[in-house]
């Protein structure tokens, strides 16, 4: 960890005044090349689509509660198929599924941990006045928006039996190719082109801001782990999405132009698609948790006074993490049909991720051990993540294994896997981090009393929800299923009952963030106190327009 | 090799938490049978097909007729409110479920409720009050390495069953060994024989009044079966005709996709007659939780009964006579 020699008052407070002058509303927030406004709009936009997928998937469990078709038929009212047949109800539903994963994985977890809190703090932990390519920075989100944009309208035209697409997020070929007729498809294709884009430039910002603009006397070694976990991300975005702008244009060429590179009318294979995907798909998940670890490693620190434990271990997990992410795509695809030897070497290779994540589970828990902690809601929203993403994490050694797999791929087990890792891990994350610099972002205090209720409400819900997947999983129940045999009724139930519960912590959130921007009082610079010592707790809360434009110089001295 | 495993299977403390989930499955397998037995006016109303069915019986010289089987509660299928796989009917599925229930469900449920107490202890021991000065520590080299090696350890613990598992799964079917060709339709499943005249059995869903008749869940219930030999290895090969699907059945361990193109191959072992239930894991469109899967194991006396019934052949080659059972339908809900 860095340690900050000087008081705050150095950087950024004094020369408030000079360069306080900020651009008109439309130039501010529309052609803003500020990281922390930046920062700001990914955050909100975020909300905004987690709200969407949220609604999305709150319809989903509506209609999972009983066995039987209830409520399609009335969505697609709302969405404008009036009398809607059978077989259009039932392509609603996959629309559903299809948008609750892209939004939940493009529009609400990246935009808000790499594009907020990336945006936010990258520059300001390394002590630099904003990102490398600011101008880029601005492209990248509204890119972003555009492909949000661009996925919404895909609801709104044909897509095979109904409007929209309906090929699950994965969007595996010959399903989204011969079988989706209509532009739904191309217009969720291009939803990805767009954002994907728009992930590749962020990445390339983050790469080049973190390699050339840190302070004097910050070093790699020094920098704040959430920094190495944005760097990391930054390099699994560049080298994973390319690959995935490859297979979703030959989608594209193949709906359109007469290519066949995934139908084996043509000599193409629709194998390789998963192959291609499931390249980018597997370092997309570390692309979404890793940012969410080193979020959990600033806190923990924080709030047990302590520097973290074993730093460079922590640090080289998460680049160990990365580069055997990249390796072991085909634990994905075990019932494609895959050759005994591949399978075996999938197997082995998923299983050696535990390591490390393991490493990043002991040491946060060893960073607490002997720590004087504090119990503050970012706390506790980070020894929540701890035990969640736990267990969500020992699902992921039982599902390794190719021969068990054979049982539980594509059943709700893997349904509450991935939940548990990202839904209860990424999001808890995200609400974490939050709470941890809502203050210094807005300058006013939320409520700690009422974001440590939503904890224990969304706790509850969220368990109710996704623990008892792992049962249906367990007794068979296939994924992306809106109905079921009566025997899945009992823990259908269960869970539809823990999302209203979930709901319940999602309308506390909204009312502490109307109450802290209301009548939140001011914070200061930092609020956390002695145990918060990165860079962004020596300047003033909310931070000055421009900060550190005197570079700030980091004590060499200081030892981890 | 696969003998080793056996022997650490039977060591007493495996046997007892093996046990006790052979145990819990009883108590669901009970469930059912108490549920049924609750629930049985709502299929009284097929006790005419149950008349039929025993005069078709009647009327055969020995017991070798093909009669569809009612299923069996708790046997090849979900249980209501069940919270654990599935009782398995293949070796290669009992080796799994062994594998799981003895060494990878201990293990994971240990891990949690280690980081569990861990964070307890914690929270107990170095909160503000009960420890007001934070130590300085931030390296213990011994302890890093253990957690880093002790889990290295765990997974080679379970990575020697896993690849012994995945090395079972993986031998190929006796040379003659029966062939079930299955094909994943939009949205139905086609199941050809081509040892047997090659002629294909399209399988549709029942609605659900139809299923509750015949004694089986709604959404799982099929027209006509996949009747294949009980206790015999069986090649099964899929594809599929328009887009991916994939033939799963829990309850035998068993899941391959159906992918057009492409022949997957592996081998089935039933080890006792029954009603097997399974459906089509990999979205395929509207209809994809509308094209379930029923397999039917049978005696092979049986099983030569019903090849003959479809018209089928028996020991001879295939050939070029390929008849459809059951004209291709549109599913009915």
């Amino acid at each position: 960890m860095a340690t900050i020699p000087a008081d705050h008052e150095t950087f950024g407070v004094h020369d408030e005044g000079a360069h306080e002058h900020k651009p008109g509303f439309f130039a501010r927030w529309f052609m803003s090349t500020n990281h922390k406004d930046i920062g700001t709009l990914y955050l909100i936009f975020a909300i905004f689509a987690g709200v969407v997928g949220g609604a999305v998937s709150g319809l989903m469990r509506a209609e999972l509660m009983h066995p039987g078709i209830q409520y399609l038929g009335v969505v697609a009212r709302i969405l404008g198929e009036k009398d809607a047949s059978f077989d259009q109800q039932l392509h609603l539903w996959n629309v559903l599924i299809t948008a609750h994963g892209l939004i939940m994985v493009f529009f609400m977890v990246m935009p808000a941990i790499i594009g907020g809190f990336g945006n936010w703090f990258v520059p300001i932990m390394i002590g630099a006045p904003d990102m490398a390519f600011p101008r880029m920075n601005n492209v990248s989100f509204w890119l972003t928006f555009t492909g949000f944009c661009s996925l919404m309208m895909s609801a709104f035209v044909p897509g095979g039996m109904g409007n929209g697409a309906g090929t699950g997020w994965t969007v595996y070929a010959p399903l989204s190719t011969t079988g989706s007729p209509g532009p739904a498809v191309d217009f969720a294709i291009f939803a990805l082109h767009l954002s994907g884009a728009g992930s590749i430039l962020g990445a390339i910002n983050f790469i080049t801001t973190i390699f050339n603009m840190r302070a004097p006397g910050m070093t790699l070694h020094k920098m704040p782990l959430f920094v190495w976990s944005v760097l990391v991300t930054a390099f699994l975005l560049l080298l994973s999405l390319p690959v995935l702008a490859a297979a979703i244009t030959m989608l594209l060429t193949d709906r359109n132009f007469g290519t066949t590179f995934f139908d084996p009318a043509g000599g193409g294979d629709p194998v390789l698609y998963q192959h291609l995907f499931w390249f980018f798909g597997h370092p997309e998940v570390y692309i979404m948790i890793l940012p969410g670890f080193g979020i959990i490693s600033q806190i923990i620190s924080t709030f047990s006074k302590k520097p973290v434990f074993g730093y460079l271990g922590m640090a080289y997990a998460m680049v160990a993490i990365g580069v055997v992410g990249f390796i072991v795509w085909a634990h994905h695809m075990y019932t494609t049909g895959l050759d005994v030897d591949t399978k075996m070497y999938f197997t082995a290779a998923t299983m050696v991720i535990a390591v490390p994540t393991g490493i990043k589970i002991f040491s946060w828990i060893a960073t607490m051990w002997g720590g004087s902690i504090e119990f503050k809601s970012p706390m506790v929203w980070a020894m929540g993540f701890i035990f969640l993403f736990t267990l969500g994490g020992v699902t992921g050694v039982v599902l390794s294994n190719g021969g068990i797999d054979d049982n539980l791929q594509d059943t709700y087990y893997v349904v509450a896997h991935f939940h548990y890792v990202l839904s209860l891990g990424a999001v808890t994350a995200l609400f974490a981090g939050f709470f941890y610099w809502f203050p210094k972002m807005s300058g006013r205090w939320h409520s700690e009393f009422l974001a440590h209720v939503q904890f224990w409400v969304f706790f509850v819900g969220v368990n109710m929800i996704f623990f008892p997947m792992h049962f249906l999983g367990m007794q068979g129940m296939p994924r992306r299923y809106p109905d079921y045999a009566p025997a899945f009724e009992h823990w259908n139930s269960v869970a539809t009952v823990g999302y209203m519960i979930m709901s319940v912590s999602v309308v506390i959130f909204f009312v502490n963030i109307a109450y802290a921007l209301m009548f939140g009082r001011r914070a200061e610079g930092n609020y956390w106190g002695e145990g918060a010592t990165t860079l962004e707790w020596t300047l003033s809360s909310p931070p000055p327009f421009h900060q550190f434009e005197t570079l700030p110089v980091i004590d060499t001295a200081a030892v981890h | 090799m696969s003998l080793i495993w056996r022997k650490e299977g039977s060591d007493v403390p495996t046997m007892n938490i093996h046990g006790k989930f052979r145990a819990l499955g009883k108590a669901f397998v009970w469930l059912g049978v108490m549920l049924a037995v609750v629930f049985t006016p709502t299929v009284a109303s097929a006790r005419p097909l149950q008349a039929r069915t025993l005069a078709i019986a009647a009327q055969a010289a020995d017991s070798a007729v093909y009669v569809p089987a009612r299923p069996v509660a708790g046997k090849g299928q979900p249980t209501p409110g069940g919270w654990t796989f599935q009782n398995q009917y293949s070796p290669t599925g009992e080796e799994a479920l062994r594998m799981h229930n003895a060494l990878l469900l201990p293990i994971i449920t240990v891990i949690t409720l280690f980081v569990l107490f861990l964070l307890l202890v914690v929270m107990a021991r170095f909160n503000r009050r009960a420890n007001p000065v934070p130590s300085k520590t931030s390296h213990n080299t011994a302890l890093e390495v253990a957690w880093t090696l002790i889990p290295v350890l765990v997974l080679v613990v379970i990575a020697v069953p896993s690849i012994r598992l995945l090395a079972h799964q993986y031998k190929p079917a006796p040379k003659d060994a029966l062939t079930v060709k299955i094909t994943g339709y939009q949205w139905y499943w086609g199941y050809t024989y081509p040892d047997n005249g090659g002629f294909e059995v399209i399988s549709n869903i029942l609605s659900s009044d139809e299923a509750l008749k015949r004694g089986e869940q709604p959404q799982l219930g099929a027209d006509n079966r996949m009747v294949v030999p009980a206790g015999e290895d069986i090649r099964i090969q899929t594809t599929g005709a328009d887009v991916i699907h994939s033939f799963s059945v829990p309850s035998l361990w068993f899941k391959l996709d159906a992918i057009p193109g492409r022949i997957n191959e592996k081998v089935l072992h039933i080890n006792t007659p029954g009603v097997y239930y399974g459906q089509c894991s990999e979205l395929c469109g509207v209809r994809h939780g509308y094209m379930p899967i029923v397999v039917e194991a049978v005696p092979r006396a049986k099983f030569n009964a019903w090849i003959k019934a479809q018209g089928g052949t028996i020991g001879a080659p295939a050939t070029a006579s390929a008849s459809t059972a059951g004209a291709p339908a549109q599913p009915r809900v």
